[in-house]
């Protein structure tokens, strides 16, 4: 990839504005008057007739179009009537630039909108109440709304392809695709990976990898971004829920079952709930209802990720800057986004120096789990059945990774996502909404505001710079950032930069004087720290680094697979937007400020965690032995 | 020095992008060489296509895979495309393809054993006023007759005898 | 192997591909597109659009770099005629392409020369490489200090959707040739999302027949609203089949007369894409308000069943819609399946009129132009033949009475 701005599917058209800056500098800011329905309604140039018609209260039907996805045109379910025109016009794809007149329901517009619904349907596979996405599906709506009751195009009699079951995150069911593209423009614009693309040419025309090889064989790095985003149950993630719930049968299971922050803002959703509403101490009492033995809090190997992770990037830079070691490989990055760290495996492995060894904090959890916890509990970690709930569909692969195993048991047996436990919700008869609130379990269930915010993108960056610079300065962190939030590192920017400069040094703390023997060649160091989340920004990040560009020069560098970063994971509810994003993003940080200890290395039941099984501290051995990791350069290039 | 058969497809790719450059617009000059050379784009062609223009293989894929002269199957030296458009229909194109079916051996969109043939439809080839018209390869044939396929056949046969000739007469 | 029947000359024959250049740089930019917009010139891919209008907004466009593409996806079914062009009249093409390119002020102009005719490709860069020794091509052309203008030749791979020009320019991009949601219109963001335009080789042929001839001329020939003589592929069951020239207005008995298809029973007048004339209906003329074509024409005999030919399109475009927007990519196959459902006589009457207007969805809701004029032929041959297409026997089977009733 040279350039990921410069978008190379095709349609080109299906790229933004049409507008050249060179000849319409002078029409920037101009505003233009249309009618739709009736309405008059003034809209910026280029504005789409679907767009101004939202202005208007005016709701057009859409499939193809999504709010995250440039344009394209293509399903033809929202053509309208343009005056003057001969032939209807898809209102996404159609850029205003001069007077229109609109009629968005005429005779003409209805019958051609419920024809290319009945055609879809004649070529989509499968009943609607065996299908995952009964109920949240775009195709069942649209159905609906233009109450379609019989199937004069047919409906297929078998499906067309074979299911895709191959990976751990993500089921592809193309007997149902509706062809809008939307998981081909996810997976090349928006994430860069480019793993699913049209195949073929009029009627034989599907969405395939390349060479139609199974997902799991070909480069995915299972975001999931692609399930969010299709209207229909074509994409769905793999589900383990039946598992677990044998798992909770099995009376000699102890089912444990750590949470996420991100789901905890997102599930309400699968509930009803506007965006932004978390039910963190509702699904803990959800969880409990439903059978599990022990409910965690992922934050607290979030936290435990601070210090390793934090530990780590010290290490690096007192050998680099101060025994002048050069193969010391920095920038440093984040390894907590499994998606990402696949991604990186794949399309620059020659960076995999740079990535953290830490594990992620799911994986932290479970082999804490079947170690520590298993010994002071006194149960036999083979009968521990250790559950995630992420807000990831990439989580399910990573716990599969076969080097995964430190505890000498599959340290994670089951990633489940939002999406799955609001269906044991549901499959239990819990409304979760109103379920009473109660808390975590211990030892795992105190955690910090820093924890919290790793479900955000500028999570994990803001609570290392907390934990690093309280560290090294031996000064509150609020000293530098008033209330702790370092704000230069929120925000949904695709990259995001910030400088900090060490302005005094204090005492090498307990911890880690093993390590380090004071901190006096960092004063005055400027620690360069940025934050990429949507794997097309890392691209951007990775061959600006490659061109000894600018952040070659940085330290540290957070990357989240997908846009928003863990909020808006491949396992959170669907719909997603940049408004649902950033809703679920505002809940995340009201929980962090709702914290009484906002810095994971204050969490106290981390502290415990090292005085009492991680003796040696962090980056020790046993650390190294549990809690870190290696990768797999996998290239982009399939046999 | 051994070259493999990798090497070579390398070297010619490597060849045409430097001919035609590496932008996204040198995709279909690049795939039309390869198709050309290989009567093929295969697998690895289209990843080190890809990996050549900084785009997906899967987006070559999809390319090669959206027309009709590039193949993702080993095709023959001589891939033979008879109109099948209402012209050409009207003109007998069945006798022709039964023929050249008969004389093969083999069903449109197959290769004979031997590598040397392929059979294919192709869709109106601009030669409506002479049908039946085919296509061997670049060269057109028009107003074909069953008694003509055979010799078409021959001709590609010996052209391919001709061109050893030519090699033996060099070495001598 | 290339040969054309010619009834007659061309016009093209006579024209001097020298002089009309000469003759159309010498006047400004401006006065040259205004001769261009007084002949009336109107686009002769088919689609009508005045040549004029068109390179008035490519020229209006402000960008540094500009494109002149000349469309030679000769694809329609029962479309030759410009293969026969290219062959013997390239350089009235290529010289068109530069007066384009000196209208719009263009520097780059690229012919888009179908897969199926690669073996044009060889004659056609001799042509270029003559007129490049000549200085009609390349830095100073005709002597005009400062004009530069060059063509390359780029070849497609067996897809008829790239003759739609937008379609025509994701191809040269490196991309499937899907085409594009208009506007934006190639005019102001075409090749490279650069103003571009794009005309048929036709229509180039005849610039540059303009500016040697003479606007009057050109003018006086055809019809008020369809201006010139118009190239046209004659295939099919006549006795004559070839390249004819035109004036439009011409009807279609009269050219049947001309081209000894006397006896037919309907033309297939512009292709898969166009419609089916009955014989009744012959009296109609060739021009763009009338019946409109990029120049195919196909004559059905007596004997011919006309559902096989609908069948025959429907193929076609099944497998060359380019399968991205539902009414096109699912309507074509529909549409077959309805064909087929008429073969076997299984074919409702409510089903029928279920096509019947799914045909109008198509025609109104696909995102280009093929898959707009997908149906015409289909819905053509349903109107003017209805009732031999109803009620079949599936061939080899009893009928329907003769087993019930006993």
């Amino acid at each position: 990839m040279t350039d990921t701005t410069d978008r190379s599917r095709a349609p080109v058209s299906q790229q933004g504005s049409p507008m050249r800056p060179e000849t319409d500098l002078g029409l920037i800011g101009a505003t233009i008057s249309v009618t739709i329905d009736g309405h008059q309604v003034r809209v910026p140039m280029g504005t789409t007739i679907l767009e101004a018609a939202r202005k208007v209260g005016v709701r057009i039907p859409t499939l193809c179009a999504h709010p995250d996805l440039d344009m394209a045109g293509l399903c033809r379910v929202c053509v309208v009537e343009v005056e003057g025109q001969r032939t209807l016009q898809a209102s996404c794809a159609y850029p205003i630039h001069q007077p229109l007149v609109i009629h968005t329901h005429t005779a003409q517009v209805r019958q051609a909108r419920r024809q290319i619904i009945e055609l879809i349907l004649a070529r989509h596979h499968g009943d609607c109440y065996t299908c995952v996405r009964s109920g949240n599906c775009e195709l069942q709506a649209l159905a609906r709304e233009f109450g379609i009751t019989s199937s004069p195009f047919g409906r297929p009699a078998a499906p067309e392809y074979p299911v895709d079951r191959s990976s751990y995150s993500v089921i592809r069911d193309m007997s149902k695709c509706v062809l809008c593209r939307r998981c081909v423009r996810t997976c090349i614009d928006l994430q860069g990976v480019g793993c699913l693309e049209a195949i073929g040419r009029g009627h034989e025309t599907k969405i395939a990898t390349f060479l139609d090889k199974p997902l799991a064989h070909v480069v995915c790095i299972n975001c999931g971004q692609c399930i969010n985003r299709c209207p229909v149950g074509a994409l769905h993630a793999n589900d383990p829920t039946e598992e677990v719930w044998a798992a909770i049968d099995d009376p000699t299971k102890h089912v444990v079952i750590q949470t996420a922050p991100a789901p905890r803002s997102a599930i309400g959703e699968c509930f009803g709930l506007e965006p932004g509403q978390p039910l963190t101490f509702e699904m803990n009492s959800a969880i409990r209802a439903i059978g599990f033995d022990r409910v965690f809090d992922t934050n607290f190997t979030a936290d435990l990720t601070i210090i390793e992770e934090g530990t780590e990037l010290i290490l690096r830079l007192y050998k680099a800057l101060v025994q002048k070691d050069a193969s010391v490989a920095l920038p440093q990055f984040t390894s907590c986004s499994p998606g990402w760290v696949k991604f990186l495996e794949h399309f620059y492995p020659e960076f995999i120096p740079h990535l953290s060894t830490a594990k992620s904090p799911q994986q932290m959890f479970g082999a804490v789990i079947k170690t520590f916890y298993a010994q002071q509990q006194g149960i036999d970690p083979q009968d521990i059945v250790a559950v995630a709930l992420m807000p990831c569909s990439a989580k399910k692969f990573e716990c599969n990774r076969p080097e995964m195993v430190d505890s000498g048991y599959k340290d994670v047996d089951y990633g489940l996502t939002a999406r799955e436990l609001a269906k044991m919700c549901l499959q239990a008869g819990i409304d979760l909404p109103r379920m009473p609130k109660s808390d975590f379990d211990q030892p795992f269930g105190t955690a910090t505001g820093s924890g919290v915010i790793f479900g955000a993108t500028g999570g994990v960056m803001e609570a290392a710079l907390r934990t690093v610079l309280e560290l090294v300065t031996g000064e509150k962190v609020e000293q530098y950032f008033s209330h702790a939030d370092i704000l230069p590192v929120r925000g949904m920017e695709g990259v995001r930069k910030a400088e900090v400069t060490v302005p005094k040094t204090g005492p090498v703390p307990d911890l880690l004087k093993a390590l380090v023997p004071s901190w006096d060649w960092l004063l005055g160091a400027t620690l360069k720290v940025a934050v990429a989340h949507g794997t097309a920004n890392a691209h951007k990040v990775l061959e600006n680094i490659q061109a000894g560009g600018e952040l070659a020069s940085f330290h540290f560098i957070e990357f989240m697979a997908c846009p928003g970063g863990c909020l808006g994971g491949g396992g959170q509810p669907i719909p997603t937007s940049a408004e649902i994003r950033a809703a679920r993003a505002r809940a995340i940080y009201a929980e962090d400020c709702a914290y009484e200890v906002r810095k994971s290395h204050e969490n106290p039941a981390v502290a415990m965690l090292y005085e009492q099984f991680l003796t040696d501290g962090p980056c020790g051995h046993k650390s190294h032995e549990l809690l870190h990791t290696h990768y797999t350069p996998r290239g982009k290039f399939i046999g | 020095m051994l070259v493999t058969d990798q090497d070579r497809l390398r070297q010619d790719i490597g060849a045409l992008v430097t001919r035609h450059g590496r932008g996204r617009s040198s995709l279909l000059p690049i795939l039309q060489g390869v198709q050309q050379k290989y009567h093929e784009v295969s697998d690895l062609a289209m990843q080190l296509i890809a990996d050549e223009l900084g785009i997906h293989p899967v987006e070559v894929h999809s390319v090669v895979s959206f027309y009709s002269f590039l193949d993702e199957r080993p095709r023959g030296r001589f891939v033979i495309r008879l109109c099948r458009t209402i012209s050409c229909d009207m003109a007998d194109k069945d006798r022709i393809a039964q023929q050249l079916a008969a004389d093969l051996q083999i069903a449109f969109g197959e290769t004979t054993s031997d590598g040397l043939f392929s059979l294919e439809w192709a869709n109106c080839l601009g030669m409506c006023d002479q049908g039946p018209a085919m296509l061997v390869n670049e060269e057109i044939y028009t107003r074909v007759t069953p008694a003509l396929v055979h010799e078409v056949l021959e001709r590609c046969r010996r052209s391919l005898g001709a061109h050893a000739l030519d090699v033996k007469e060099v070495q001598r | 192997m290339i040969a054309a029947n010619f009834t007659g000359t061309l016009t093209f024959a006579s024209v001097s591909a020298d002089a009309g250049l000469e003759r159309a740089l010498q006047k400004s930019r401006p006065d040259l597109i205004a001769d261009v917009s007084a002949s009336g010139l109107k686009g002769r891919g088919g689609a009508g659009f005045p040549t004029g209008v068109k390179w008035n907004l490519a020229a209006a466009a402000r960008s540094d770099v500009k494109y002149v593409i000349c469309n030679a996806d000769e694809g329609e079914p029962g479309t030759f005629k410009d293969r026969v062009i290219l062959s013997d009249h390239a350089d009235l093409v290529f010289a068109g392409m530069t007066i384009a390119g000196y209208a719009i002020g263009a520097t780059k102009g690229i012919l888009y020369l179908r897969g199926e005719y690669a073996y044009l490709r060889a004659h056609l860069e001799r042509v270029l490489a003559t007129r490049r020794e000549r200085h009609l091509l390349g830095e100073v052309i005709h002597g005009k200090a400062g004009l530069r203008f060059d063509i390359q030749i780029r070849l497609g791979s067996g897809a008829y959707v790239c003759g739609e020009e937008t379609a025509l320019i994701e191809s040269l991009e490196g991309h499937r040739g899907e085409p594009r949601n208009r506007p934006p219109f190639p005019v102001d963001t075409g090749l490279e999302r650069r103003p571009s335009v794009v005309n048929n080789v036709e229509t180039f042929a005849w610039v540059t027949s303009i500016f040697d001839r003479g606007v009057d001329w050109f003018k006086a020939i055809g019809t008020g609203r369809s201006v010139g003589p118009k190239i046209l592929s004659v295939s099919g069951d006549c006795a004559r089949p070839g390249v004819y020239e035109v004036p439009f207005g011409t009807t279609l008995a009269a050219l049947l007369e001309e081209v000894g298809g006397q006896d037919a029973r309907a033309v297939q007048v512009g292709g898969a894409s166009g419609i089916c004339v009955p014989a009744g209906e012959f009296h109609r003329a060739i021009a763009f308000e009338d019946v409109a074509t990029g120049g195919s024409i196909i004559v059905f005999g007596e004997h011919r069943d006309l559902l096989h030919v609908a069948r025959n399109f429907l193929e076609f475009f099944v497998e060359e819609s380019c399968g991205q927007c539902t009414p096109c990519r699912e309507g074509t196959a529909q549409l077959l399946e309805g064909v087929e459902l008429l073969e076997r006589g299984a074919c409702s009457t409510a089903h029928l009129a279920q096509l019947t207007s799914l045909c109008q969805t198509m025609r109104l809701a696909s995102k280009c132009g093929l898959g707009q004029s997908a149906p015409n032929a289909f819905l053509s041959i349903m109107q003017h033949f209805h009732d031999e297409l109803m009620g079949r026997r599936p061939e080899g089977t009893l009928p329907p009475a003769a087993s019930v009733g006993r």
